[in-house]
Order: C-alpha cells, then sequence, then structure tokens
C-alpha cells in the first residue's frame, strides 16, 4: 500500500492508502479530522472546503496521490493556527459575533471559503464587491446566506 | 366533508392563556406542581404535559378549523395522556443539566430551551446543559419533532421544572444561614444573605437532594422579572459548529462502525434482485463485507470513497419501481383526474369570476447532511446513532425489522444536519440496522448526495385551484381545492389523532388524517364570504414526507395569487385590499409593517416589481414583501455552468408575530432562513419524473436557493404581540415568502405562474447516469482552488 505524506495542520502526515482515495475519505475516514463536511463528493456543494497552501480547494476531488510531500493543506480545524492572534481566526468570531450557524453542517466549509475569498482580494489588491459575495457556491441548506454575508464583510475588516 | 364559514368576525381565539398559569395540571394562578426527585444532588422534574392550552370551548362564530384548534393543539392534546417527567438536574459544579425530548436540526431549541431554564434557575446560560434525549417509549408520542410545535409544547413544563430547582436551592440555603428563603438573593449560580454568608448552586444541591419523591408547588417567574426570555442570545452550539467540532452522525467514533453505502435502483423505490459479481466486489480495495438488503446492495470498507468505487462496479438486477413508466405529465393527469370541483353557488347577475390554478412539481426535502446513521447490531441487542425527529417510532421499527422486542434497542438522537422534515422518517436508522445485522458488523451507513433526490423523501407533487367570486366591491365566495400525491404522515401521530378526534372540539373525527392535517393547518385569514378549503390526495407509490411546512407554502401561493386577482378585479391596491378584508390585526399589523418599511407601491423599473403576501399559522402570522428583477439582463445573468440565475430578489421584508419570543436572534434566523426556502419553492428547485425515475442527482441539478439568488436587502420585524403563548418559527416564513415572490412575479411578468417552480419546463443540466447509481468523485481538484 502506498505512503501518502502532506502537511495537515502544520504537521506531517503519512498514510497507507492507495492513491486514488480521495483527500476527503483519508482525512475523515482515516485520520479522523471531520471538520469538512460530505454534502455531495462531486465538488459542487463546497461543504469540505479547505486550503491548499493557502487557497481554496475542496478534498472531494482531490485523490491523494496528487498531494505533494510539502503540500500544506488546513482544515477548519487548523484555520486558528493560521491567524496571528490567539484564539479563533478572525473569521470564525465574525461566524459568531453574527449568529451564522443554523444547523451548522456547512459552516466550516463556508467559512473556509470566506477566508480563501478575502485572500485572494488582499492578492488582487481590491476590497470586497457585492459580485463576490454572489459568487460563493457553498451551499448552506438552512438559508443562513445573508448572516453569511454579514460575517464576510466584518471578517475582512478583521483579517490582517 | 365541507368547512364553510361566513362573514360575520370572531374575537381571535387563538391566543390561549398557555404561559401564565391556567393550564389544566396548574394549581393556580403561575402556581404548579412539580416533583422534588430522589437522587444524590437536586434533580427535579415536572409533566411535560403541563400548561398545555386546550381549545377554547366557546367561541362566538367558528370560522375555520385551524382558527380554533391547530396543528399545535393537536400534538400538545396527543401527549396529554400519556407524557411523563422531564427532569433538571443541578451538578456539584453548579451548572445544570436537561435532556430535551426533541430534536435539534438547526432551528435553535437547544439555545432557547436553555433560555428559559437559565431564566427560571438564575443561571447564566452558558451553565446550563441542554442535550437531546434518545429515544424514551414511555413519552410515546411526545417526542416528535415537527409541525413548529416544541417550545410551545415543552415552555411551561421546562419553566416548572427549573423554577422548582431554583426554589429547593434557596430552601436549602436558609435552612444553612439560619434565614428566610425570600431574604436570600441568587445571582449567576451563588446565593447570599444579607451578613455575607453565600453558598453555590452546586453546594447547596446535595443538601437539597431528597431521598424520596415529593411532589411541590412552585410560583413561576412572572413574565415582567424575564433578563434572559426575549433577549437576543447567540446559539449556545456556535463555537463547536465554526470550529468544527460538533459532532454529526457521521462524525461519531464508533468503534469498528466502517463506512457503508448502498447501491440503489435506477427508479425511485426500485429494489434489487440480486448482485452478480459479488466475488469480484468482495476483493476490491478496502471493502470489507457485502449485503443484499430490502433497499439494494450495501457494501462496507475502509474509506466513503472505496464504497463509491464498489457502488460503480457492481453488477445488479433490479426490480422496477412502483412508479414504472411514470413521469411528471402522467402524475398531472392522474391529480388533474382527482381534483374535487368547484362548486359555486348562485352568485348575483354581475359578480366577477376569478380563477387561479398551479401546479407544484415535486420537491426533495433532503438537508446539505445525507441520511447517516450508525448501527452496531448484535444477536440479542441493537444500537443505533442517528438524527431523528421521531426516535421512539424509529426504536419500534428497528425492533419490528430485527424481530427484537423494542428495550433491545438503544436509539440515540444525534443533532442533524438540516431536516426540513426529511428526519422526521427513521429510513436511516432502520436500512443501518439492517445493514449491521446482515453483515454481522457494526456500520456507519450513509446516503450518496445522489441517493436524496431519487429516493429520498420528497414533497409531493400537487396542484391547487381557486375560484372567487366578487361583486360591489364584496368577495362572495372562495374555494380552494388542493389535489395532492399522498403525503406520508406514517411518523406518527396518527393513532393518537384517532383516539382524540372524537373529542375535537369541531368535529373532525372521521376524516382521514392528510385531511386532518391539511384542516388543522389551513387558515385563511380573509373575510372572504363562503370559503372552502379542500385536500384531496392519490397515488400512494412515491417516498413522501412533510416537507418544512407540509401544505402551506403552496396553498397560500395558489390564495394569495388569486388574493391579488381579486385586488385587480375591484380595483384596489394589493395591501389596501388585504388590509380591508383580513379578520385578524396581527396580520393587518405585520402587513403595513412590511408595506412601510418595504416602501409599497414606489416606482420601480419596467420588469421590476413588488410582490406582497400574509400567511396564519402556528399561532402567529407573518408578512413579506418583495421586490423581483424580472429584466432580461437580470433574468439571463451568466455565472458559469450548474449556476441557475432568473429573476432575482432584490430586497425583502419580513414581518413576523409569533406571540411570546424566547429568543430574537433566533427567530430572525428562522425568518431568513424560511424566506430561502420559500424563494427555492417558486423560482429554482424541484424534481423531475420521467419513467419512474427522478433526474435530479446532485445540488448543480437540484437548485436550491444560492448566493447568486440571495437579496441582497433582507429586513426581519419582530411585531410586538398581545400573545404570550409561544408560537412556531420554523416554517413560518416559507409559505408567505414563497407567495409573495409568485405575486411579485405575476405583477412583474404580467403572467400568473401555473407551474411552480417557474424554470420547471426547462431542464438546464444533464442528467447523471443511473447505472451505476452514484457519480464518481472528481480528480481535478489542483486545478480548481481559488
Amino acid at each position: 500500500m502506498p505512503k501518502q505524506t502532506f502537511v495537515l495542520n502544520g504537521r506531517t502526515v503519512t498514510v497507507d492508502v492507495a492513491d486514488d482515495v480521495r483527500l476527503l475519505w483519508v482525512l475523515r475516514d482515516l485520520l479522523g479530522v471531520t471538520g469538512p463536511k460530505y454534502g455531495c463528493g462531486i465538488n459542487v456543494c463546497k461543504a469540505c472546503t479547505s486550503h491548499i497552501n493557502g487557497k481554496a480547494f475542496n478534498p472531494c476531488a482531490v485523490p491523494v496521490g496528487k498531494l505533494k510531500a510539502d503540500d500544506e493543506v488546513t482544515t477548519i480545524e487548523g484555520l486558528p493556527g493560521t491567524s496571528s492572534g490567539s484564539g479563533l481566526h478572525p473569521m470564525q468570531r465574525a461566524w459568531l459575533e453574527n449568529d451564522v450557524s443554523q444547523c451548522g453542517y456547512c459552516q466550516p466549509g463556508q467559512i473556509m471559503a470566506a477566508v480563501a475569498l478575502v485572500k485572494r482580494l488582499r492578492r488582487e489588491g481590491r476590497a470586497l464587491r457585492e459580485s463576490d459575495l454572489d459568487g460563493i457556491r457553498n451551499i448552506c441548506r438552512c438559508g443562513t446566506y445573508v448572516r453569511i454575508r454579514e460575517a464576510i464583510e466584518q471578517g475582512a475588516r478583521e483579517m490582517r | 366533508m365541507t368547512i364553510q364559514h361566513d362573514r360575520s368576525i370572531g374575537s381571535d381565539p387563538t391566543a390561549p392563556d398557555g404561559g401564565s398559569g391556567g393550564g389544566g395540571a396548574g394549581v393556580g394562578r403561575r402556581g404548579f406542581l412539580g416533583y422534588v426527585l430522589a437522587g444524590s444532588t437536586l434533580v427535579v422534574g415536572a409533566d411535560l404535559s403541563l400548561g398545555a392550552p386546550r381549545a377554547a370551548a366557546a367561541i362566538p362564530s367558528a370560522p375555520q378549523i385551524a382558527d380554533l384548534y391547530d396543528l399545535e393543539d393537536l400534538q400538545t392534546d396527543s401527549a396529554l395522556a400519556t407524557s411523563q417527567l422531564i427532569t433538571v438536574t443541578i451538578n456539584p459544579d453548579s451548572t445544570a443539566n436537561f435532556q430535551l425530548p426533541r430534536m435539534e436540526v438547526g432551528q435553535g431549541i437547544v439555545t432557547s430551551t436553555a433560555m428559559i431554564i437559565a431564566e427560571e434557575l438564575g443561571l447564566p446560560v452558558s451553565k446550563v446543559k441542554v442535550t437531546l434525549a434518545p429515544a424514551r417509549p414511555e413519552l410515546v408520542f411526545n417526542q416528535l419533532t415537527g409541525g413548529s410545535n416544541s417550545t410551545f409544547s415543552t415552555y411551561t413544563p421546562i419553566r416548572v421544572a427549573a423554577a422548582l430547582a431554583r426554589q429547593q436551592l434557596m430552601d436549602a440555603a436558609a435552612i444553612l444561614f439560619g434565614t428566610n428563603a425570600d431574604r436570600l438573593i441568587a445571582t449567576g449560580g451563588v446565593v447570599r444573605d444579607t451578613l455575607g454568608n453565600q453558598a453555590t448552586f452546586g453546594d447547596l444541591a446535595v443538601k437539597a437532594a431528597s431521598s424520596v419523591v415529593r411532589a411541590v408547588e412552585v410560583q413561576l417567574r412572572p413574565e415582567s422579572e424575564f433578563t434572559v426570555i426575549g433577549k437576543p442570545h447567540n446559539r449556545t452550539d456556535a463555537r463547536d459548529a465554526v470550529t468544527g467540532e460538533k459532532k454529526f452522525a457521521m462524525d461519531l467514533d464508533i468503534p469498528n462502525a466502517l463506512p457503508t453505502m448502498v447501491c440503489r435502483a435506477p427508479q425511485h423505490r426500485g429494489t434489487p434482485r440480486g448482485l452478480r459479481n459479488r466475488a469480484e466486489i468482495l476483493r476490491m480495495p478496502g471493502v470489507t463485507h457485502v449485503a443484499q438488503v430490502e433497499t439494494g446492495i450495501a457494501v462496507r470498507a475502509q474509506t466513503f470513497g472505496q464504497c463509491i468505487d464498489a457502488i460503480r462496479a457492481m453488477k445488479v438486477d433490479w426490480n422496477p419501481g412502483p412508479a414504472d413508466g411514470e413521469s411528471d405529465a402522467t402524475i398531472l393527469a392522474e391529480l388533474r383526474r382527482a381534483e374535487l370541483p368547484l362548486v359555486v353557488p348562485k352568485i348575483p347577475v354581475g359578480a366577477k369570476t376569478v380563477e387561479t390554478d398551479v401546479v407544484f412539481a415535486f420537491r426533495s426535502s433532503a438537508a446539505l447532511e445525507p441520511y447517516c446513521a450508525v448501527a452496531d447490531v448484535r444477536p440479542d441487542s441493537a444500537t443505533v446513532w442517528a438524527g431523528l425527529k421521531v426516535p421512539i417510532l424509529a426504536q419500534q421499527n428497528i425492533a419490528l425489522a430485527l424481530g427484537m422486542s423494542q428495550d433491545k434497542v438503544k436509539v440515540n438522537v444525534v443533532m442533524g444536519g438540516g431536516s426540513f422534515g426529511h428526519k422526521l422518517f427513521g429510513d436511516h436508522a432502520i436500512e443501518a440496522a439492517q445493514v449491521s445485522r446482515a453483515m454481522g458488523v457494526p456500520v456507519k451507513l450513509m446516503w450518496h448526495r445522489a441517493d436524496e433526490p431519487r429516493q429520498g423523501r420528497l414533497h409531493p407533487m400537487c396542484t391547487s385551484r381557486v375560484r372567487a367570486t366578487v361583486a360591489g366591491g364584496q368577495v362572495l365566495t372562495f374555494e380552494q381545492r388542493h389535489t395532492s400525491v399522498v403525503t406520508d404522515f406514517s411518523h406518527g401521530l396518527g393513532e393518537i389523532l384517532t383516539q382524540t378526534a372524537d373529542e375535537l372540539p369541531t368535529g373532525l373525527g372521521g376524516l382521514g388524517f392528510s385531511q386532518s392535517i391539511f384542516l388543522l393547518t389551513q387558515q385563511l385569514p380573509y373575510n372572504f364570504g363562503l370559503v372552502t378549503q379542500l385536500l384531496n390526495e392519490v397515488d400512494d407509490r412515491f417516498s413522501t414526507g412533510s416537507m418544512r411546512n407540509i401544505y402551506s407554502p403552496d396553498v397560500a401561493v395558489a390564495a394569495e395569487l388569486t388574493v391579488d386577482k381579486l385586488a385587480a378585479a375591484v380595483g384596489s391596491d394589493p395591501v389596501q385590499f388585504r388590509l380591508d378584508f383580513l379578520k385578524d390585526e396581527r396580520v393587518r399589523a405585520a402587513l403595513r409593517t412590511v408595506a412601510k418599511h418595504g416602501k409599497w407601491g414606489r416606482r420601480l423599473p419596467k420588469g421590476v416589481a413588488q410582490g406582497v403576501a400574509i400567511h396564519k399559522e402556528y399561532k402567529g402570522c407573518t408578512a413579506v414583501l418583495v421586490e423581483l428583477d424580472c429584466r432580461p439582463q437580470t433574468v439571463k445573468r451568466d455565472l458559469g455552468p450548474e449556476t441557475v440565475t432568473g429573476p432575482r430578489v432584490t430586497k425583502a421584508v419580513i414581518a413576523v408575530d409569533v406571540g411570546l419570543v424566547i429568543n430574537p436572534r433566533g427567530l430572525e434566523a428562522q425568518m431568513q432562513g424560511g424566506f430561502m426556502d420559500g424563494l427555492a419553492l417558486t423560482l429554482t428547485s424541484s424534481c423531475h419524473l420521467r419513467d419512474g425515475r427522478f433526474l435530479e442527482a446532485s445540488w448543480d441539478n437540484y437548485f436550491y436557493t444560492r448566493q447568486w439568488n440571495v437579496p441582497p436587502e433582507v429586513q426581519v420585524h419582530i411585531m410586538e404581540s398581545d400573545s404570550r403563548t409561544p408560537g412556531g418559527a420554523g416554517e413560518a416564513a416559507v409559505g408567505t415568502s414563497a407567495a409573495a415572490v409568485a405575486c411579485a412575479y405575476a405583477r412583474a411578468t404580467g403572467t400568473t405562474p401555473s407551474y411552480l417552480p417557474i424554470n420547471h419546463g426547462e431542464i438546464s443540466f444533464r442528467p447523471k447516469p443511473f447505472i451505476p447509481p452514484v457519480p464518481q468523485s472528481p480528480s481535478n481538484g489542483l486545478q480548481r482552488t481559488n
């Protein structure tokens, strides 16, 4: 069985699993990292959104064998560790202050998508627009979309 | 049977004296009996049926049944004879524990329950731990989460238990300090006297513990002293949700419960004949077990990904489903044949008639968390973990399926990743138990997303027709005939209803269960002369259920579209017309609120229009105003593949009166979420039936509301209410929102929609294959980072 090595939430991990198993299942079923959720398995619902090397991606659509040993995978569990302060990431705090979650199932993916969006805008050197919020593909079946938008605006202001 | 009423206005019968004593089991104004239970620490209990408001016996004039006695009353009364104690425990660390016999699915009842306990007990909300009770068969039908009934039915008993705990703690402190309880002050879980003595709730809990069960009278805190109830409070599980620590059924780590999935038939409810390549499947990487069950071929593997691979490799012979050969068109024809006639009585010469006829497509009630359950079935016992809104029934059905007695089956209720009615049934838990038994090992069963719209519970296809007559500025008649594929209510209440029905105040006895639910939920709150709203259901071949708000959204859409037509027929403005004809001042006030804050009547470009609607149900009411942009440049927005844009609501204004508000923050969230459901029902989300199969297989086919459909502006106004009863919130906004959007669409386009959602006629996706029944996960995810 091939050994798969990558960096997960700041630590190097090695797993014995076939190359073609999608990373989502390696995280959830083999490593017990259950923050990224299953909602479709075909990169549509975005519930599993996590970061690879600081950019949003969906582990349900990545065979684990495609990861390099120095690829840094960050799930919601590792998000607080990517911000300078102690405690939660500013986007998580914005989520709490806006009381966004209802059932909470999609929210780890929503938060990871939001953080990546703000980072992308920083790279592009521009401010958050309404159209950026419209373009977020993550589904929330409870319909928390309004508070998601408010939280992203607040989180964007507070991310440094 | 026809329910009729005339235009006479009765007093508002929907404000029972629920929260302030006077319920049958109480002992006086705010005085109730509670129980101090035997234990090593303080444990208090209250009967879950306490304070249940009986339907009023003397109503001056009888409008529709739901005005007098609605679904909430039925559920509450159904539980009266059989409900048992719910308990609050005070722990040595001064926290309180409570097991809620309801299911949290995102609607916020864990938070609101903690608030109610904190209020009466005098503890911070953070020190009240509310968990979900496992299946408690002794509660019988008092453990069903549905009909927006949770807070209504549990408010008083929970207050009684918490108030009794506080009273006992204060009495213990009084003995300890040698003083009277009324000279003590309790704050934040610490009791003090004026001399500087103090003791924590934890210390006192042991002293207040009882070795025998005692009945004790207790007074509830007057509402004027509330400091927690009615104040906004964030969810108690929010931190777990945003850190990924919140555990859903799929996240549980149960020893040896490996990932398990089921290969399902191409047709809706088709069944397996047999697997032809079992040996090959068993040799696949990671696969440990394969077993045939009633619903398909189950496979267990090290990862869900390997289950998907195995399902895709299976060669299975299938039996057709019960709807073999049927399509939307044939089912619609069947509904048309079953429609009850509209029978307009003699009306004056010169009266105008307006008619509405709307078809509503099948819709999927699936949550984002697909059906999932963990089951560990042993030869003589079984343990199941799942999100279940009726866990006792699931327990009974699992016991039945396994041939075990009910007491051998332990059913643990896990917080659900949404429900929307989908988890009323124990389909997933029963299937998991059957698979575990067939394989002889624990399983973590998950439905693939593709299984959900194709095999999961659906909101039934239906038609709703209305004929109304108007003359001399008055509406003389309003007849509505709702014809639907059968809604499955087998999750319960049925037997109890049969018992209760004979005693119902308005003589519901003798009606079928669906008709009863229909009449118990539908209230047309207008003075429209002779009003009849009737249901007829046909065809039980589909897997259906009570999707969020059951019949109401479809009924409300057809009714409110008709109200707009009536307004036009008499040359009146839609808001003014409603204000003129509404029976209830609470509804009028909500409507005035949205009209004011939504600037009703303001000038808008051609192709953009406002729409307004009201709805009254669950002891409350809502009004919604929207602005809908139907201009070509908006409708044809191209946001890439898998993206249905269409008309966009640019503003939504919602007003809600639910009576006593426990948590305004949570209520606002339910209004926002309910709006998104209503929006999807009218504009985007449906299932297409073709040759016995549903075409939709994922979120790129089933177009639930997405960010690009969300109104940039959403206002929620919570009305000051005279009612002191906590009404239902979880469903209240859905029908009103669906109707307001439909009315706006009709006004923006000049065409009343006749088939909803409006995009149902166009299949804007390529259906995924049916064999194999699940799609392979993509492998290009690293090319799609952003």
